[in-house]
């Protein structure tokens, strides 16, 4: 395949992530509207955003401060939270081996999970091409900069976003437009429908434990579907 | 503890889970089926978010055909399966959403 230039493959990035923003704008709202009810100031509500940039980690967070939990309990809380990016980490890890250092750590602060199920989608179809790092880059930055506006929005004007909000279903459904068509035999179709049924059998789980638990049970299943056909 | 300390080790906390097999794989030595292991990655993780939101999409479990969400989860599964296409994927799911609110007259 020909190798697209550095700006042919941001762009690409940009694009690819566009559509997933319609889910994380409004989410960035309500971070926003929540951090400054939790009484956190205008400042540091914005920067908790860009200094932990992971929306799920935040909101809980700010909740926690909201009633005066201790921060040694909030540190673990969100470690806790965030522990799948470490997977996310592995995963893209291969794809990245060759990179300098620098860019190793910007793309490491960017891996959020919709930069991260944009890019590995697009490493898996395209193979490793020269500048793809450059694609991550674009879906990763793009995702910051909203989330960054998306909390600025939220803390200025508040979250006033009907109840009934379709647009928040955007998220799960990229996921669905992504997942799919990367399952492509009987050990990933497997490693999906664990991971997918235990994780709703595990919703009441704290802290996004059901969701860790579930991921690992569906990569074990996938490596023993795997391992039986040969 | 002050809130910007929190904050600032929270931050790091989270940058060195994201940073860490990035900057370690080719470092350490794992196990084959570590490595195999990784290919699973996106489908597991990414059902795992998914298939909660359809299930359970105001917090408990709602396994019923009068889940609007989830009818319209199964409408793109098949969307994507069929099409590949990720934009026709979101467009078809938020509109099989908007209609099976309507038939099953939710707000």
């Amino acid at each position: 395949m020909l190798n697209k230039t550095r700006t042919q493959e941001f762009w690409t990035g940009v694009r690819d992530e566009a559509p997933i923003l319609l889910g994380v704008i409004p989410f960035g709202l309500v971070f926003g509207a929540l951090a400054i009810s939790a009484h956190l100031s205008t400042l540091a509500s914005q920067a908790m955003s860009s200094i932990i940039f992971a929306g799920a980690s935040q909101i809980i967070a700010a909740q926690l401060v909201a009633t005066g939990t201790s921060g040694l309990v909030i540190l673990m809380v969100v470690f806790v939270v965030n522990l799948r990016h470490a997977l996310y980490s592995a995963s893209i890890a291969p794809h990245l081996k060759d990179l300098k250092t620098g860019w190793k750590l910007l793309l490491a602060y960017l891996l959020t999970d919709e930069a991260y199920a944009v890019a590995i989608t697009h490493y898996n179809r395209e193979g490793d091409a020269h500048y793809q790092h450059w694609y991550t880059f674009g879906a990763g930055l793009t995702l910051w900069s909203s989330w960054q506006l998306s909390t600025a929005v939220g803390i200025f004007i508040g979250a006033q976003i009907p109840s009934n909000w379709p647009l928040d279903f955007v998220l799960p459904l990229t996921f669905i437009a992504l997942v799919v068509p990367a399952i492509k035999d009987r050990a990933g179709l497997g490693a999906a429908v664990v991971a997918g049924v235990v994780g709703l059998l595990a919703t009441n789980f704290p802290y996004k434990t059901g969701l860790l638990a579930a991921a690992l049970l569906g990569i074990v299943t996938g490596l023993v579907l795997e391992g039986r056909k040969k | 503890m002050n809130i910007w300390l929190v904050m600032l080790i929270a931050g790091l906390l989270t940058f060195a889970t994201r940073l860490s097999f990035i900057l370690l794989l080719d470092r350490i030595r794992v196990p084959e089926w570590f490595r195999r292991g990784l290919r699973f990655v996106p489908m597991a993780v990414l059902s795992a978010i998914i298939l909660p939101e359809l299930t359970s999409p105001h917090g408990s479990l709602f396994l019923s055909w009068r889940n609007p969400q989830l009818l319209a989860g199964l409408v793109a599964i098949l969307v994507a399966w069929r099409t590949k296409n990720v934009l026709l994927t979101i467009a078809v799911g938020i509109a099989a959403l908007l209609i099976f609110q309507w038939i099953l007259g939710l707000p």
